[in-house]
């Protein structure tokens, strides 16, 4: 964290094959790939800014929209989904009115889905930050939010 | 067979029929050509292969199966183009496509001429089967966000035409592929609507659809198609008007058409509402107690005879179209000459290429393209100074993406980062005015570094060695100084450009548009002669001209100085010739130039005006002077297909027909002369322009006004005209010819200067310069440089393009271009008014804050009379051509507080 653009770009002659670990190292800094990011980086390597979105579109580490203090990872694994993940999840973009894979205006939350946490006996769960809720209800969602907890 | 086989051909066997093919083209090609068809979804005549459909399989020689888009045909090979095998896998992947197509065929502005249904019909694809392939649709929602056209991705294929069509073509790149995978879509930047993408709105991917996802939002299809040109931008791209009764419904690209080769930009494509415009002049109208009053053509024609007879002489004077054709301008200043005895005529190519045909007339001998727009693609190198070209002259712009794509070397001179900037190797951020030092600067390091074509320059030019003492002026540390262009990308450019193996200069109104314009013509021409670019092909001076038909205004003697051809109106010999031939007496001397006009007018010494298709309150530099000017006049007729700010001041306004409801030729940027035809009967009572102005002169009693037709006119102008000496309408029928053209048995010259210039001893000149700084430059009071410009959206005055709702939706306002750090300084955000103010007027707009600007420069466009621009511009002029400096002139920026 704390590189502006322009010093992550100092590391890299421009070529096209710069692009993927450009984006990775801006993700980094920013969390996301910021829009106007992608036009630079469009400058810097001339490579026309759709193409590189549609790069960025195919690989599921890249986001374009900043994650919330509070970062919301359902876990939509075979586990969890028998368990009901969809709801969990349903219920969330309710609580939130935001959709997955979107923050709230105040950047408050983000939200994603994620194939497995690995706690499959724990189902359904997700992540919030880095500490995992476990065997979430509906009734659950209200208090994670409502926790002043991280 | 073999024995009348040439060394390009090959010869191959489809399906068991025999065929000749040319060496390295590819199976599909090959078949289609000879008329057998191969299922096809993803190929484009235009476009490399893209291999992705997979539908084009084939079987060769070896059992393989090929895609034939992307297989080239070779010698003794032979190829099936149908068995079970190969039918397995077109079945199955059109299936697919099918499966996951939005059917609804019957409702779809592609039904009848879609692809997929060809490929359906051609496969016979079992409904049943569909069934099972059928995945989740994705509820993708149609994307209506352009003015032109919509996408519904629910019908889209996949086959990348668009994308590629974008890319190679355009060189825009707006879409691409997204999401690739199970969701993979065609997309734009952030996946948003059209519109905030980048796209051009040029339509080229509507028409390379092969199915329904791209369609236009006019789908009304014509009940018959007329062939002509487009009545935009020089370069003179061939179209196809479609008719439905008498509205223009749509237009289409002419892919014969040697200058455009089918491909059209946003306003010729979809600019054509303004013809049948509710809006359009369809009667004359006589100003009465400063009211307009409808009138009859004989009311009209009588009034004007009877106030314009008062006024023959030098007090009188005629403002000429570029938009008209050679035939009206002809007619047009034959009446001036010699109806109204004055050679009072000038037009709007002084405000912009009047420079060009001086400087170049006087290196070269002849001031136009020397090359043709053709060849751009080719050359290995292009320096495109003063001109935005993608706005501009967009199809020429398409050259110059392709001889990038081909490797050619790209070098931009421009103070702002225009598009091309992009495509750019090197791109020179020179200071606004300083054009001549920039050029100066790069010709000295080729001198130094002995990089110049001496051969050349010793065997076909004269007057090097005074050139070359007025180089010394110009060493890297001046040039950097005043240029503000880093020495070492002046060295890089210099090099580049004298070390290719040829190299076209492309310019624009960023070098005539200045108080010493001829000097930066001159400029230019110089660096062509010292590295031997001319006389060859894809090199040459280049002036892209602006108006459709600004080259032939001039050819057609629209200036005063010249009659038709460039033959000067002091020489003697040429006098006796046009007396003799129009029977009448000629005034022997020069008349005045348009800023010279509008002066006498103001003094009063010019007290009528006959003003054709011209708005000059908005084209002119200072315009309050302009206005006062013309309300001095003590007659005004204007004629023109809308009341025009300019109209509105006239004492008689006459409708004219627009390029649709006439015919005619026009000449050309290259020089080329193509027939426009007449596709809708005129509106209301307009007339063409021709006919208008014969009717004044039989009027005024004036001999050799009886045409009946426009050829008659052509005829009558090749035989006073030596360069369209060979040029007639049936010659033109058969495609367009390229002056100079002197006689039936000539068909044309396509590079001028190929063994000798166009000089009177046949050499080119090079002329020493030295550095003239701008007439206004920026000061305490008035810190700011202003630089005009154009708009990819609107065209000149707006008077055809602000009649088109969907051009106003692209473009619809103009914008004060500032860079954020002035703004900041100034506390201006985006998107707020300000006022611009020079020492003539002050305008107010929005501020567009882009770092496309460098510091101390702010960038407006003149095409809205809402923000009249040149209320602002200083009418400084060059003393040579006349030609003002609407590129630059100190202003101030105010925060709007109102």
């Amino acid at each position: 964290m704390g590189k502006d653009l322009r010093e992550i770009l100092s590391f890299y002659k421009g070529d096209r094959s710069n692009l993927i670990p450009i984006l990775q190292d801006i993700q980094a800094n920013f969390g996301y790939l910021p829009e106007n990011a992608i036009l630079e980086i469009s400058k810097f390597t001339k490579i026309p800014e759709s193409e590189i979105y549609g790069v960025a579109t195919f690989y599921a580490q890249f986001r374009f929209t900043p994650i919330g203090k509070k970062h919301i990872m359902v876990c939509e694994g075979t586990a969890c989904h028998v368990k009901g993940a969809d709801q969990i999840m349903e219920g969330i973009e309710r609580y939130l009115d935001i959709k997955e894979g979107e923050t709230t205006p105040d950047l408050e939350c983000s939200l994603e889905s994620v194939a497995c946490l690995g706690c499959c006996a724990l189902a359904p769960c997700a992540m919030v930050n880095e500490k995992v809720e476990s065997n979430l209800t509906l009734k659950d969602i209200k208090k994670l939010f409502s926790k002043n907890s991280k | 067979m073999n024995n009348n086989m040439n060394n390009n051909e090959v010869a191959l066997n489809i399906d068991g029929l025999q065929i000749k093919a040319n060496k390295g083209i590819t199976i599909l090609q090959a078949a289609l050509e000879n008329n057998i068809y191969i299922p096809n979804l993803c190929y484009s005549p235009y476009l490399k292969p893209g291999g992705a459909c997979r539908l084009c399989m084939v079987e060769i020689d070896d059992g393989r199966l090929v895609t034939s888009c992307e297989t080239p045909v070779e010698q003794g090979m032979n190829v099936v183009t149908e068995n079970s095998k190969i039918n397995n896998v077109r079945k199955l992947v059109a299936e697919l496509l099918i499966a996951n197509h939005e059917v609804d065929c019957l409702t779809c502005a592609k039904n009848d001429h879609c692809k997929l249904q060809e490929i359906a019909a051609y496969l016979g694809i079992e409904k049943e089967k569909l069934g099972n392939l059928r995945r989740v649709l994705f509820e993708i929602p149609k994307d209506t966000s352009n003015p032109f056209f919509d996408r519904d991705l629910g019908k889209c294929i996949l086959c990348g035409i668009c994308v590629r069509i974008c890319r190679d073509i355009l060189g825009v790149s707006a879409i691409d592929f997204g999401f690739r995978g199970y969701e993979t879509r065609i997309t734009t930047f952030s996946d948003k609507p059209i519109l905030e993408s980048s796209c051009v709105s040029c339509g080229e991917c509507v028409v390379g659809c092969p199915v329904g996802a791209l369609v236009p939002k006019n789908t009304l299809q014509p009940s018959r198609e007329v062939k002509t040109i487009c009545p935009y931008c020089g370069v003179g791209c061939g179209i196809y008007l479609g008719v439905r009764g008498n509205t223009i419904v749509n237009v289409r690209g002419d892919s014969d058409n040697p200058v455009n080769k089918g491909n059209l930009c946003v306003k010729g494509r979809f600019g054509y509402n303004f013809i049948n415009h509710p809006k359009r002049l369809t009667t004359p109208l006589i100003k009465r107690n400063g009211k307009f009053i409808e009138v009859t053509w004989d009311e009209a024609l009588d009034y004007i005879a009877r106030n314009i007879s008062k006024y023959v002489g030098d007090s009188f004077a005629a403002i000429a179209s570029a938009k008209c054709s050679n035939e009206e301008n002809y007619v047009f200043q034959k009446f001036t000459r010699a109806v109204m005895g004055t050679n009072n005529i000038d037009h709007c190519a002084r405000l912009c290429h009047v420079s060009t045909v001086a400087g170049l007339g006087k290196t070269l001998g002849s001031g136009a393209m020397t090359n043709t727009i053709a060849e751009i693609a080719d050359s290995a190198c292009i320096f495109a100074i003063g001109t935005n070209t993608t706005s501009t002259h967009p199809i020429t712009a398409l050259g110059i993406i392709k001889a990038v794509q081909n490797g050619g070397k790209l070098i931009v001179a421009n103070p702002r980062e225009i598009d091309l900037c992009r495509h750019a190797d090197i791109w020179l951020q020179h200071c606004p005015g300083t054009d001549v030092v920039l050029l100066m600067g790069m010709m000295r390091q080729i001198v130094d570094r002995e990089l110049f074509d001496s051969s050349f320059v010793n065997d076909r030019c004269e007057n090097f060695n005074l050139f070359k003492k007025s180089l010394r002026e110009f060493d890297l540390d001046s040039v950097e100084k005043i240029t503000g262009v880093n020495k070492d990308k002046i060295i890089e450019a210099a090099k580049t450009f004298a070390s290719s193996k040829t190299a076209s200069i492309l310019y624009s109104m960023g070098i005539t548009q200045h108080s010493h314009g001829t000097d930066n013509v001159i400029a230019v021409s110089n660096l062509a002669l010292l590295t031997g670019n001319i006389g060859k092909p894809s090199a040459g001076v280049n002036p892209l001209r602006g108006q459709n038909n600004v080259q032939g205004s001039c050819d057609m003697g629209c200036l005063p100085d010249v009659y038709p051809g460039y033959q000067s109106v002091e020489d003697y010999k040429i006098l006796e010739k046009f007396q003799r031939a129009w029977d009448c007496k000629l005034n022997k001397s020069s008349g005045l130039t348009l800023p010279q006009i509008i002066e006498s007018a103001h003094d009063g010494k010019i007290r009528a005006m006959y003003i054709v298709g011209e708005n000059l309150i908005l084209s002119e530099p200072n315009s309050s002077h302009v206005i006062e000017s013309l309300e001095k006049l003590e007659f005004a007729v204007v004629q023109d297909i809308f009341l025009t700010e300019t109209a509105l001041l006239a004492d008689v306004v006459l409708p004219a027909c627009t390029f649709a409801e006439r015919d005619g030729t026009f000449t050309n940027t290259e020089r080329r002369v193509q027939l426009f035809q007449r596709a809708i009967k005129p509106l209301g009572s307009s007339k063409p322009d021709w006919w208008i102005t014969c009717e004044i002169s039989k009027r005024l009693g004036a001999k050799g006004f009886d045409f009946h037709n426009t050829k008659e006119i052509l005829e009558e102008i090749a035989s006073l005209t030596p360069i369209y000496g060979g040029i007639f309408y049936d010659r033109l029928e058969k495609g367009g010819l390229q002056w100079p053209c002197s006689d039936a048995e000539d068909n044309g010259t396509s590079i001028l200067h190929m063994n000798q210039f166009a000089t009177e001893n046949g050499k080119g000149k090079f002329l020493p310069l030295s550095y003239k700084p701008s007439a206004e430059l920026p000061d305490n009071e008035y810190p700011f440089i202003l630089t005009t410009g154009r708009s990819l959206y609107q065209y000149h005055t707006g008077t055809m393009t602000r009649m088109v709702e969907g051009l106003n939706k692209l473009y619809g306002h103009d914008f004060v271009e500032i860079n954020p750090k002035d703004a900041s300084d100034l506390d201006i955000n985006h998107d707020e008014f300000v006022r611009v103010i020079s020492r003539r007027g002050e305008v107010k707009a929005k501020a567009k804050l882009t770092d496309a600007l460098p510091k101390g420069v702010i960038f407006m466009t003149f095409h809205f009379a809402e923000t009249p621009t040149n209320i602002l511009t200083n009418s400084a002029m060059d003393p040579i051509s006349n030609t003002p400096e609407l590129k630059f002139c100190a202003v101030k920026i105010e925060k709007d507080t109102e």
